[in-house]
């Protein structure tokens, strides 16, 4: 579904160019969960930047990208953006601050020039759980979960196959949070969506992933099953770092840990 | 009488309900929430009284005025206050309440006109410069820095010299060099604003770059906009009114109320009541945008959006 | 109405608690009417890591700023005890609180950027901190200044002392932040999401410098945060607000046998790398929590 090789990416010019993702590769076949984790600073949101080509201006980005056998160039087709979607990380800049809820749901199906729109928008919004007294609502009006549910909503309504999720419950409250990743969880299993899953979190990652890829410093340190994460059997010092952190404070622990430089 | 109260219970329950149901329900709701913030601060209320004031008075100028403010009436020169003429006659008998009343459409015209040309060519430039950057900003903003360079007499001068002294030329010399500040106001709020993950979104899901303008950009750009547009409302009556006093503006017997300062000037010695009552007429209307200009920052401030 | 202090004794903390807050109550006027951020918190603090964890709006940070009362001028803050080292906090006059702000009860808050002075090196203000507080010279100042920095770790403490506070990473500005904090030697440090900005690796390291500063100068470190596994595994006692009120408190180590229902539902929720679940259980929020009674301690 997904193909991903040698993808590099470079901000800016010359001497004061960084390079934010270096030789990154990957592929996710359809139906999987893939994970990226890590740190700041490790290239995975730029990774998926990329992928969803909001980088066109910015960084000049090399490498292949393929999407359900459409070979990307600089721009994104309508096609593609028929078939790939993303679920940003902030639910309080994510969307407009004008617009109400019904404004930001329908949009991309007026985009993508949908029939029964308002039949669309209900659905769909049923569907992440918000009934229709929210559908008038200003995105200021509603909580950090709500608004995240919003965001999902908007992009499943043009029915993507793939879609990008940026850090989709750093800003949410644990609680909230579970209810998010469960929604996340069984529209994926309801429409056999493929997700690329960016997070810090190692413990959200392994609980929505199959498979994830673990970077520092714009590259990949290792590829993981999730259950060779579970099993400890990670062989990069890293990615058992990152585990042994996941698991809470542990005094001597710390004291055993590196700096990795790039 | 309980049932007025009660149909206002309904307005009022209808405004304020939690959930809107549609479109203009929400709208309607906002609206007047910012209303309400608006109605609490009776300084910005006074400003919308006297600019309320001028817009009634201009539509029912025919009503009001008992003549047409133009044709002369020898007989009734120079009088001052009375009963029959409350603001006293001038240099020709006209009654000056009925010049003001008449001028006050002047007046609004030139606001409206002036605000009907500077508001979309800045906002469209604005944030055109301040999204897509590069050339285009470029580009754009130094045309606006040539426009913003003219000395706005001057212009008007020129104006007049090359198509003739009229209304509609001092508000285009005007129009023209009013509308690059609000430029450089848009492009400041679009250069914050296309970075945030909403704009992201809305290229994610396909939208192209007009469409992103148009419904995503424009509309938070226009509060700026518009604040300080009340707030210049006052130099634009001065400016059409000095433009009046030089006689480059609204031509005689128009009831400019620059020209009417103008025209009595030398009376003001001993008729002060000619040229002064325009004068102060155009001092409480810029005084009344002036208000309302910063009654509307104060609610429109998107700092200060919850 | 004796209060239980049988936690107390098991962690071993010393018999007078440096803090105690009894029925806290913090208010707020807005314009659609008061909001009650705290109601009826009450918590003691002795030299130990106390955890105060709750989602947003719980009424965690208004706890930690009421204690140094430092709610802003419309809050209305009462409570029947307020009272640090014998000091009544709710009494004490403006001159007294501000001599034990800072000096004898310090915060760290989460972001540096908004609590660092922008146009001052990083220098020159943790020799303000404690030049505010004790009469010194400038060397003097300057000394402890490098002396601190070198005790959080930081390994070129002379060019760190003379960088601005946006040339300095996060982790090292929070360690900054600590070190600003720590240079008066207070008793009490309030610690507001210190580490929450922060990635994992670094957070833990900064908690560490933080634990072992409590542990060796005999401190009492309030850590409020919103993650639950963290202040679990970092503090000795645990003190959980649900909707301004204090729903549950207890050692650390027994928090998998926490009695209230919002306690396990979020110990629950938490997705972990280790176990397998299909779907996370979800916490069903009952009314009755914001209006039950707050549990003493």
């Amino acid at each position: 579904m997904i193909d991903v090789a040698h993808l590099d990416v470079v901000f800016g010019r010359g001497a004061a160019g960084f390079h934010a993702v270096k030789d990154v590769t990957f592929t996710v076949p359809r139906g999987l969960s893939f994970g990226l984790v890590g740190e700041s600073g490790s290239g995975k949101t730029t990774v998926l930047r990329a992928l969803a080509g909001l980088l066109g201006h910015i960084a000049q980005v090399t490498g292949r990208l393929e999407v359900d056998g459409e070979v990307l160039g600089r721009g994104r087709s309508r096609r593609f953006r028929r078939r790939v979607q993303m679920v940003f990380q902030d639910p309080y800049g994510s969307l407009h601050p004008r617009h109400t809820v019904d404004q930001i749901v329908s949009e991309p199906a007026r985009i993508h020039r949908l029939d029964r729109i308002k039949e669309r928008v209900a659905q769909v919004l049923e569907e992440v759980g918000l009934d229709t007294s929210f559908r008038f609502r200003y995105a200021h009006q509603l909580s950090g979960g709500q608004r995240q549910r919003v965001s999902v909503a908007r992009s499943l309504i043009i029915e993507p196959t793939v879609v990008l999720l940026d850090e989709p419950t750093s800003a949410l409250d644990v609680s909230v949070q579970a209810e998010v990743l469960n929604l996340l969880g069984r529209l994926r299993r309801e429409r056999q969506l493929t997700y690329v899953l960016v997070s810090h979190d190692l413990a959200v990652v392994s609980h929505m992933c199959e498979r994830l890829a673990v970077m520092q410093h714009g590259t990949v340190v290792e590829y993981l099953d999730v259950e060779q994460l579970r099993r400890s059997t990670a062989t990069h010092r890293y990615t058992q770092q990152l585990l042994v952190a996941s698991r809470g404070y542990d005094r001597q622990a710390i004291e055993r840990f590196e700096e990795f430089s790039p | 009488m309980s049932e007025l109260v009660e149909t206002r219970h309904g307005v009022r329950a209808w405004l304020l309900a939690s959930s809107p149901r549609s479109a203009l329900q929400a709208r309607c709701q906002r609206f007047y929430i910012s209303w309400l913030a608006f109605f609490a601060n009776p300084v910005a209320m006074l400003g919308l009284v006297i600019v309320a004031g001028l817009v009634v008075v201009a539509l029912l100028a025919p009503w009001i005025a008992s003549s047409n403010g133009v044709d002369p009436d020898l007989d009734a020169r120079l009088q001052p206050f009375s009963s029959e003429h409350w603001f006293g006659t001038d240099q020709l008998g006209r009654d000056i309440f009925d010049r003001i009343v008449w001028g006050s459409r002047i007046t609004l015209y030139i606001v409206g006109l002036v605000a009907v040309i500077v508001v979309p060519v800045g906002l469209l430039i604005g944030t055109v410069a301040g999204f897509v950057g590069g050339m285009v900003d470029n580009v754009l903003m130094r045309i606006t820095d040539i426009f913003l360079a003219f000395p706005r007499l001057i212009l008007a001068l020129a104006f007049v010299a090359a198509l003739g002294p009229g209304l509609e030329n001092a508000v285009l010399a005007i129009a023209l060099t009013t509308w690059s500040p609000y430029a450089r106001i848009a492009r400041a709020e679009a250069l914050t604003i296309r970075n945030s993950e909403f704009i992201m979104a809305a290229r994610v899901q396909g939208a192209g770059t007009v469409g992103i303008l148009y419904r995503h950009v424009m509309p938070l750009c226009l509060s700026s906009v518009i604040v300080r547009l009340t707030l210049d409302m006052a130099g634009i009556i001065l400016t059409a009114a000095g433009l009046g006093f030089l006689g480059l503006g609204a031509q005689p017997p128009t009831p400019e109320w620059g020209a009417m300062i103008s025209n009595g000037r030398q009376f003001l010695l001993d008729q002060w009541w000619v040229p002064t009552v325009p004068g102060i007429a155009i001092f409480v209307v810029s005084l009344g945008f002036n208000l309302l200009g910063d009654g509307l920052r104060d609610v429109l401030d998107p700092k200060s959006e919850r | 109405m004796c209060s239980i202090r049988k936690a107390s004794a098991e962690t071993g903390s010393v018999s007078a608690p440096l803090l105690e807050v009894e029925d806290l109550h913090v208010e707020y006027p807005t314009p659609r009417g008061v909001v009650h951020a705290v109601r009826g918190a009450s918590l003691t603090l002795g030299r130990e890591k106390l955890g105060i964890v709750g989602e947003s709006g719980s009424g965690k940070s208004q706890t930690g700023r009421a204690i140094l009362r430092l709610t802003g001028k419309h809050a209305r803050v009462r409570a029947r005890r307020l009272v640090f080292r014998g000091i009544d906090l709710l009494t004490a006059d403006e001159a007294t609180l501000r001599s034990i702000r800072g000096d004898r009860i310090s915060m760290v808050l989460q972001d540096p950027k908004y609590s660092l002075n922008p146009v001052m090196t990083v220098g020159r203000q943790i020799e303000e901190a404690f030049r505010v507080h004790r009469k010194s010279s400038r060397r003097e100042a300057r000394r402890r200044a490098l002396a601190m920095l070198e005790s959080v770790r930081i390994r070129d403490p002379e060019r760190v002392a003379r960088s601005y506070p946006h040339e300095v990473s996060g982790g090292m500005g929070q360690r900054v932040m600590i070190a600003m904090m720590m240079i008066p030697e207070p008793d009490i440090i309030i610690a507001d999401e210190p580490t929450s900005a922060l990635d994992v690796t670094v957070q833990l390291q900064v908690l560490s410098i933080l634990d072992d500063m409590v542990s060796e100068r005999g401190m009492g470190l309030i850590f409020i945060s919103h993650d639950l596994g963290l202040v679990a595994s970092f503090c000795d006692r645990v003190v959980v607000m649900y909707a301004g009120r204090v729903v549950e408190t207890r050692d650390a180590r027994d928090l998998s046998n926490a009695e209230h229902p919002y306690t396990r539902g979020l110990l629950n929720c938490l997705p972990s790398v280790d176990a397998h679940r299909g779907e996370l259980p979800t916490l069903e929020r009952d009314p009755a929590w914001a209006r039950d009674a707050d549990s003493p301690v």
